[in-house]
C-alpha cells in the first residue's frame, strides 16, 4: 500500500510538467496552431528560470535570499522567456504564415541549444567539478507546501505536499478548460481553430487569438520546464536532463482529445507510466526502455480509437497547421 | 424620393493584374431586392464582399443611408447593419446552431440558453423551422443556409447580400427560401441576391443590375427585362438559346454494360442490374434525381469503383476486338487502347489538383509518355496554351494554378483536357453545374462536336430541359436501377419525372 502510495506521489510530480506544456499546447492548437515547438519552449521555459535564480543567487548569496525574490525572479524569467519563444513562433507562423511544422521544429532545435548553451556556460562560471548547477535555496523555497502534509499520513502525502507551481498546473488546467467550453473567448477561439474564414466572417479578429492564445500557451508551457528544475529535478540543472518530456506534452495533447481537464488525469497516467519501470523489480534496461515507450504507444492508440470512431468532437480541431489570409482566393 | 439603403459609387478592386472590379455603381433601397447578374469572374462576389468587409476596395465610395461609410471588417458591416450569407457557408461545423448564431458577438451577455430562446424566436417569425442545438454537421444544405440566414437576423441586419442562395437547393427549397425573402422585403430590408439562374431574377427581384468582366454594364427594371434582354446586357452580344443537335450518325455500339451491380462499403446497392448501350456519334443522357447512383455508374465505368456483378464491354474502333473493362484499373484500361475520359462530378477534387498550374493539370494525362527518365514539358505546354486560346480561359497565364480560377474556367480547362485526348467515349458528369449561361452552352457545343466526330458522349445531367434539348437518347436512373431508356426528340418531361422517382411502382 505504501509503495502504492509512493508511485502515485512520484507519477504526479512527473506528469505536473506534462500536464503545463499539453495545457499550453492545447490553447494553442484550439488556435489552429500547431507548435512543435512546445519541447523548446519548456526547455527554454527552465532554463531561463535558472539563470535569473542563478544571477540572484550570486548576487545575494544562498543563505540570505528573500523567499519572495527568489520565486518572483525565476518565475518571470520563464515566463519571458518563453513568452519570446511563443512571439517568434507567432511572428512567423501568424504574420508571414511560415509552414507551422518547420517553424515549431526549428524553435525546438534552438531552445534546446539555447538551453545548453547557457547551462554550460553558468556551469563554467560556478566552477562546479560535476556538470550540473544545484540551486537548493531556491528549490527549497520552490517546494514549500502546506505545513499539515506530513501530518496527515499517507493520503497526506499524496494529496497535499506537493508545490504551489502544481497547485497552479491544475488550476489552469480546469480554468482552461473552463473558458475553452463555457465562454464566449473560448467560443471564439475555438471558431479561429475549426474555420478561420467563419470566424473572420463573424467579425473576430482571428490574428489577435491566435497570437494571444499561442503566447499564453508558450508561457504555460515554460512553466513546466520551470516546475522541472526547481521541483522535479531538486534545483539541480544539467544539459538535456529534461529528456523528451516536451513529445511527451504533445503525444499527451491528443491522448486527452484537446480537453486540459482530461490532460489533469491524463499528466497523472503518463508520469506513472514513464516512471513505472523504476517499480518493478529484477528488469533489465531493455524491458525498462520498452515499458518507457507506453506513453506513446498509448497515445497511437487513442488516435487508432478517435479515428475509427470518427466522432466529429474528439477530432482536431479543422484548420490545425493551416495558415489563414483573408484575402486569398 | 427616399434615401438609398445603400449606395455604391465607382468601386474598384484589383487582385494582382486581375481588374475583378472596375467602376461599379449599385442603388438599393428599403423594402426591394436587387439581382446580380453576370458570369462566372464577373465580379460579382468580390463586388459582395467589399460589402461585407472581406476585401476592401481600392478605389470609390460606400454609402449607407446617404452617409458615406468606411467597411473595414466584417465587424464595421455589422455596425452597418449589413450581413452577408456566403455561397460556401461559413459555420463551423462542431458547433451548434445557435453557437454559429453568437459566434464573434460582444455586446450582449454570454448565455447559450437566452440565445437559443432569441434564434428559436427569430425563426418562428420568418417560418424557419430549425433546432438550436443541433450540430452543423448533422444539417442539411437547406438547413445550414438557415443557420446563415438567422445568424444574420440575429444580429439585426436590415441590408442582407445572398450569394448563390439556389445553387444548392431543390426547387421547393428554392420555394421555401423566396417565400422567406418576399416576407423580408414587405418588412422594409433591401435586399441583394446574386444568382444565375435567369428565371429566378425574373420572379423575385424589383431590379437587376448587370456586371460583365468586372464592369458595370447597367441597372434595369425587372417588369421591363426578358430573359434574352438580360442574357445580352450579361455577354455584350446576343446568345442564341439553342443546341444545335445533329442527327446521329455512324452508330456503332461502342459500350455496352450489361446487368452490373455495386454494393457500398456500407452495404448499400448503389447500382442494380443496370444495362446499356452507348452509340459512338451519339449523347447519351443519364437523367434522375441527385444521388441515384450516376456517379457510381460513372466512375465504375473509369475503373474507380468495384463492381459485384456485370460486364462492362468495349468494343475498339480501331480493330474491332471486344475488351471486359470490367474490374480494371484506369490504366489497365489506357493500356488496352481504350480511349476513355472522364469529367467528374467533383472538379478540383478527381478532375483537376488545384494547387498545380494549368501546364501542369495537363501533364496529369501526359506524365507517362516520352522515353526518358525526365517528363515532357513542351507539349502540355503547348496544349494548356491552345485550350486557353479556343476555349477562351479567362485566366491570367498558363502557370496560374488551378485553384484560383473561377468554377467555370476551371471546368473549361478541364473539359479541355479531357477532349484533347480524341476520346472514343466521353463521360461528363454535371458539366455546367455553377456555371453561368455562356459557359454552358460552350460546354454543350463541345459535347456536340465530339458527338459530330463519331464520340459516344454519356452526359449526366440534373436539368431537364437541357436533356432533353442536347441528347439523343435519356436514360432515367432511380435508386441505382434503370427505369428507361426514352428518345430525346419525343421525351416529355413529365414522363421523365414520373421514370426518375416511381422505380418501386413499376417494379
Amino acid at each position: 500500500m505504501g509503495a502504492l502510495f509512493a508511485f502515485l506521489h512520484r507519477a504526479i510530480m512527473q506528469g505536473i510538467p506534462l500536464l503545463l506544456g499539453s495545457t499550453g499546447e492545447i490553447l494553442t492548437e484550439k488556435s489552429g496552431h500547431l507548435n512543435l515547438g512546445i519541447p523548446g519552449i519548456m526547455y527554454v521555459g527552465g532554463i531561463s528560470g535558472v539563470i535569473g535564480s542563478f544571477l540572484y543567487e550570486q548576487s545575494v548569496g544562498p543563505a540570505n535570499i528573500n523567499p519572495v525574490l527568489a520565486i518572483l525572479i525565476p518565475l518571470l524569467c520563464s515566463l519571458v522567456g518563453s513568452l519570446l519563444m511563443g512571439l517568434i513562433y507567432c511572428f512567423l507562423t501568424v504574420t508571414l504564415r511560415a509552414n507551422q511544422n518547420v517553424t515549431g521544429l526549428a524553435l525546438t532545435t534552438f531552445g534546446t541549444g539555447f538551453g545548453n548553451f547557457f547551462g554550460g556556460s553558468l556551469i563554467k562560471l560556478s566552477g562546479n567539478d560535476v556538470p550540473s548547477i544545484t540551486l537548493t535555496a531556491t528549490s527549497n523555497v520552490f517546494r514549500t507546501t502546506f505545513p499539515f502534509a506530513g501530518k496527515l499520513g499517507s493520503v497526506g502525502t499524496l494529496l497535499f505536499s506537493y508545490s504551489f507551481l502544481a497547485y497552479a498546473a491544475v488550476i489552469i488546467a480546469i480554468l482552461a478548460a473552463w473558458v475553452l467550453g463555457r465562454t464566449r473567448v473560448g467560443l471564439n477561439l475555438r471558431a479561429v481553430g475549426e474555420s478561420p474564414a467563419t470566424a473572420d466572417a463573424a467579425g473576430i479578429n482571428v490574428n489577435r487569438y491566435k497570437y494571444f492564445a499561442t503566447c499564453i500557451g508558450s508561457m504555460i508551457a515554460g512553466l513546466g520546464g520551470l516546475y522541472y528544475v526547481f521541483d522535479y529535478a531538486n534545483g539541480v540543472w544539467s544539459n538535456n536532463a529534461f529528456g523528451d518530456r516536451g513529445w511527451l506534452a504533445i503525444a499527451l495533447v491528443i491522448f486527452c482529445v484537446w480537453r486540459p481537464n482530461i490532460s489533469i488525469f491524463g499528466s497523472i497516467l503518463f508520469g506513472g507510466l514513464f516512471i513505472v519501470h523504476n517499480y518493478i523489480p529484477n528488469i533489465d534496461v531493455s524491458t525498462q526502455e520498452l515499458i518507457k515507450m507506453t506513453p506513446y504507444l498509448v497515445t497511437i492508440i487513442v488516435l487508432v480509437a478517435t479515428s475509427m470512431r470518427k466522432k466529429r468532437e474528439t477530432q482536431p480541431p479543422a484548420s490545425l497547421g493551416l495558415s489563414y489570409f483573408r484575402e486569398e482566393r | 424620393m427616399s434615401v438609398p439603403a445603400i449606395e455604391l459609387q465607382d468601386i474598384t478592386k484589383t487582385f494582382g493584374h486581375i481588374i475583378a472590379n472596375k467602376n461599379v455603381n449599385l442603388v438599393v433601397n428599403r423594402g426591394e431586392i436587387l439581382s446580380i447578374l453576370g458570369e462566372n469572374g464577373s465580379g460579382k462576389t468580390t463586388l459582395m464582399n467589399m460589402i461585407a468587409g472581406i476585401y476592401y476596395p481600392d478605389n470609390g465610395r460606400i454609402l449607407i443611408d446617404g452617409q458615406e461609410v468606411v467597411i473595414r471588417s466584417p465587424k464595421d458591416a455589422f455596425k452597418y447593419k449589413i450581413g452577408m450569407i456566403h455561397q460556401h457557408f461559413k459555420l463551423v461545423d462542431v458547433f451548434s446552431a445557435a453557437e454559429n448564431i453568437v459566434l464573434g458577438l460582444e455586446d450582449e451577455k454570454f448565455n447559450m440558453k437566452e440565445a437559443s430562446a432569441r434564434v428559436a424566436k427569430i425563426a418562428s417569425q420568418y417560418g424557419f423551422d430549425i433546432d438550436p442545438a443541433r450540430k452543423i454537421y448533422e444539417m442539411s444544405v437547406s438547413e445550414k443556409q438557415t443557420v446563415e440566414i438567422i445568424k444574420v437576423l440575429y444580429r439585426g441586419a436590415d441590408i442582407l447580400i445572398l450569394d448563390e442562395p439556389t445553387a444548392v437547393l431543390t426547387p421547393q427549397e428554392t420555394e421555401k427560401l423566396f417565400a422567406v425573402l418576399r416576407r423580408m422585403r414587405q418588412d422594409g430590408k433591401a435586399i441583394i441576391i446574386i444568382t444565375h439562374k435567369l428565371h429566378e431574377v425574373l420572379s423575385l427581384s424589383d431590379k437587376v443590375a448587370v456586371l460583365r468582366k468586372g464592369e458595370y454594364i447597367g441597372t434595369v427594371e425587372t417588369k421591363t427585362a426578358t430573359e434574352a434582354s438580360l442574357t445580352e446586357m450579361m455577354v455584350g452580344k446576343k446568345v442564341s438559346l439553342n443546341i444545335d443537335r445533329s442527327e446521329p450518325s455512324k452508330n456503332e455500339e461502342r459500350l455496352i454494360v450489361r446487368g452490373i451491380d455495386c454494393v457500398s462499403s456500407e452495404g448499400v446497392r448503389l447500382l442494380d442490374d443496370v444495362s446499356f448501350t452507348a452509340r459512338s456519334g451519339e449523347i447519351l443522357g443519364i437523367a434522375g434525381v441527385a444521388g441515384s447512383g450516376q456517379r457510381e455508374l460513372l466512375e465504375a465505368i473509369a475503373g474507380l469503383v468495384p463492381l459485384t456483378g456485370g460486364e462492362i464491354i468495349y468494343n475498339n474502333p480501331k480493330n474491332g476486338q471486344k475488351e471486359d473493362l470490367r474490374n480494371k484499373t484506369p490504366l489497365q484500361i489506357r493500356e488496352l487502347g481504350v480511349r476513355l475520359s472522364f469529367v467528374p462530378e467533383d472538379r478540383l477534387g478527381m478532375g483537376l489538383v488545384g494547387n498545380m498550374d494549368i501546364i501542369d493539370n495537363m501533364m496529369l494525362r501526359s506524365y507517362g509518355k516520352g522515353k526518358s527518365m525526365f517528363v515532357h514539358r513542351k507539349e502540355p505546354k503547348e496544349l494548356a496554351e491552345k485550350i486557353i486560346e479556343d476555349l477562351e480561359v479567362n485566366t491570367p497565364s498558363a502557370t496560374t494554378p488551378v485553384r484560383r480560377l473561377s468554377g467555370g474556367n476551371v471546368q473549361k480547362v478541364l473539359v479541355g483536357r479531357e477532349i484533347s485526348v480524341r476520346p472514343t467515349v466521353l463521360m461528363a458528369a454535371y458539366p455546367v453545374r455553377g456555371l453561368d449561361i455562356n459557359s454552358s452552352y460552350m460546354i454543350y457545343n463541345l459535347l456536340n462536336q465530339q458527338k459530330e466526330n463519331g464520340v459516344a458522349v454519356i452526359f449526366v445531367g440534373e436539368d431537364l430541359d437541357v436533356l432533353m434539348e442536347l441528347c439523343d437518347r435519356i436514360l432515367v436512373i432511380c435508386a441505382g436501377r434503370v427505369t428507361g431508356i426514352v428518345d430525346g426528340r419525343t421525351a416529355k418531361k413529365e414522363e421523365l419525372g414520373l421514370l426518375m422517382t416511381n422505380a418501386g411502382k413499376e417494379a
